[in-house]
């Protein structure tokens, strides 16, 4: 550990904005792409379940009109 | 079919009808060489007349309104063509693409490149710069324009499908111009030095040689992606 | 090549590969991004001339590589797109380009953040950021033709043709901006000292490298597997996943 204490890790030896600010900035923008990644499978498979649902319904109602 | 025509019959041919619709409708012409003038006007007058300032911005200046004014002229490279299906013919036939290509590139070259060279005398008084500096400003704007025809041409030919492609194509081409806006601008800084400034123009020349080579074959895959 | 590529030209091959690697990769980033940052923040001793500022050297070195791996991979599949016709492959292409455009961003971000303390500018037009710079605006351009497109069949070749175009572009563009630096500055500003690089700090550095280059294979499979759906949308196999899942 290179650091004494907590405050002195945070502080970095007096470049902690620039440090922190790079980290911040590095973490969010790797989370930001990996959400909307996730929710883009989530997205598409919703459609999915929709239009499957849809044509569920359709198939039930032709049934319906034949009976 | 039997090819009836030589290679060179094609390329010509192509590229006077190109012209001759330019030569029709002087618009055209007249309007990127008045775009370019009055973007010249536009930087005296936005950072002062002070004559060794505007010397010193010449090349800068004369090489940024050079690309912006090729670019005008580029989103109607294959648009009228692509418009009345006659690009479609050209793609279909038995003839090279890429041969028509270049045949309709070194006509927009010609129609905006060319009068753009001409013209640099005027414009190089109205920028205070000295003989030498206007030597290799005509220099590499003969090299570096028919370069700027080629590379612009490919991201013409990759937008002549969408609707409002005009924007987007300057997107991707503009940052494919910086080696050329680069070397160009160096050539004239170091023309106003008074030294030697052969090796910029040797790799504009290389440049414009693999352009030459190579371009066409990207600019009409390009095209049969647009057309299909 | 073709035997070998064959199967995975069929989209659900394709997916099941993708599902079968994810899990690897997203360990590897996993495992590599926690051990590399702790390392690097905490444990890694400070440089004796840039003090803890250099420690954004973790994410900046990186992400840097990354970029320039990211866009070689896109114009590989590009080329393999236009060459074999794979669809699967011009999906690749797409799939790699946000990925590349957020670590170039990063690459720029973390570059600024750096230069502020240590040139005194949060921007000098230094050879590699202008060079990173240019990078940016040629993935952009990429996604941005993608995205004008509403066919999205001929979108995927006019992106790889536009890729294979940038990646002949990009080392004249890089040697020009370098050269036209060292002319115009003088001074060309170094990152390392002449010494090699200590193999304290060279260690943590490799962790980090490879957690970067494992979160851009595992978003890319994951935006690839996106893609593959996406398209694949109204198939059967689709829609058995939706019952196994």
């Amino acid at each position: 550990m290179q650091f004494d204490s907590f405050s002195d890790f945070i502080a970095m030896g007096g470049y902690g904005f620039y440090v922190w600010l790079s980290f911040g900035t590095c973490a969010l923008i790797l989370l930001g792409i990996l959400l909307s990644s996730l929710n883009d499978t989530r997205r598409i498979m919703a459609s999915v379940q929709q239009q499957a649902e849809r044509e569920a319904r359709i198939q039930q109602a032709k049934q319906e009109q034949q009976v | 079919m039997l090819r009836q025509h030589s290679y060179w019959q094609l390329f010509s041919a192509v590229c006077k009808k190109d012209l001759q619709l330019a030569f029709r409708q002087r618009a055209e012409i007249v309007n990127p060489l008045l775009f370019f003038l009055i973007v010249i006007t536009l930087f005296p007058l936005a950072i002062g007349p002070e004559p060794g300032l505007l010397a010193r911005m010449a090349p800068g200046i004369i090489w940024v309104a050079a690309l912006l004014s090729t670019m005008l002229g580029l989103d109607k490279l294959f648009r009228e063509d692509f418009n009345d299906g006659s690009l479609e013919q050209l793609i279909a036939s038995s003839y090279p693409l890429s041969l028509t290509v270049l045949g309709k590139v070194v006509a927009h070259w010609i129609i905006t490149g060319v009068p753009l060279v001409l013209m640099t005398p005027l414009f190089a008084l109205l920028l205070n710069l000295d003989n030498q500096a206007l030597l290799a400003t005509v220099l590499t704007l003969l090299l570096g324009t028919p370069l700027l025809s080629f590379i612009g041409a490919i991201g013409a030919g990759l937008t002549v499908g969408l609707q409002k492609g005009g924007i987007l194509m300057s997107l991707l081409v503009l940052p494919l111009y910086i080696p050329v806006l680069i070397f160009a601008t160096s050539a004239i800084d170091t023309s106003t030095m008074s030294l030697d400034y052969s090796g910029q123009l040797a790799i504009l020349g290389a440049m414009l040689v693999i352009a030459v080579i190579s371009a066409p074959i990207a600019i009409s895959s390009a095209l049969k992606v647009s057309v299909s | 090549m073709w035997k070998w590529l064959h199967p995975y030209a069929k989209a659900e091959r394709a997916y099941q590969l993708c599902n079968t690697l994810l899990p690897y990769f997203a360990v590897i980033t996993v495992v590599c991004m926690l051990v590399g940052w702790v390392w690097g923040l905490a444990y890694a001793p400070a440089d004796y001339q840039q003090k803890d500022s250099y420690r954004i050297i973790f994410i900046h070195v990186p992400s840097a590589i990354l970029s320039m791996g990211a866009y070689s991979s896109m114009a590989i599949a590009a080329v393999i797109a236009l060459v074999w016709q794979l669809r699967n492959a011009e999906l690749a292409v797409i799939a790699i380009a946000p990925v590349g455009a957020c670590v170039t961003a990063i690459a720029l971000i973390t570059g600024a953040a750096w230069g502020k303390p240590m040139w005194g500018a949060w921007w000098v037009w230094d050879a590699r950021l202008t060079s990173e710079l240019i990078l940016l605006f040629l993935y952009l351009g990429v996604l941005s033709l993608y995205h004008a497109f509403e066919d999205k069949k001929a979108a995927g070749r006019a992106a790889s043709i536009l890729a294979i175009v940038g990646v002949i572009n990009l080392p004249i563009i890089h040697f020009s901006v370098e050269w036209w630096n060292t002319l115009h500055q003088g001074a060309t500003i170094t990152k390392f000292d002449t010494k090699a690089i200590d193999s304290s700090m060279f260690w943590p550095l490799m962790v980090n490298i490879v957690a970067f280059a494992g979160f851009v294979g595992t978003v890319t499979l994951m935006r690839l597997k996106n893609e593959i759906l996406q398209r694949e949308k109204h198939r059967p196999w689709v829609r058995q996943l939706l019952n196994r899942g």
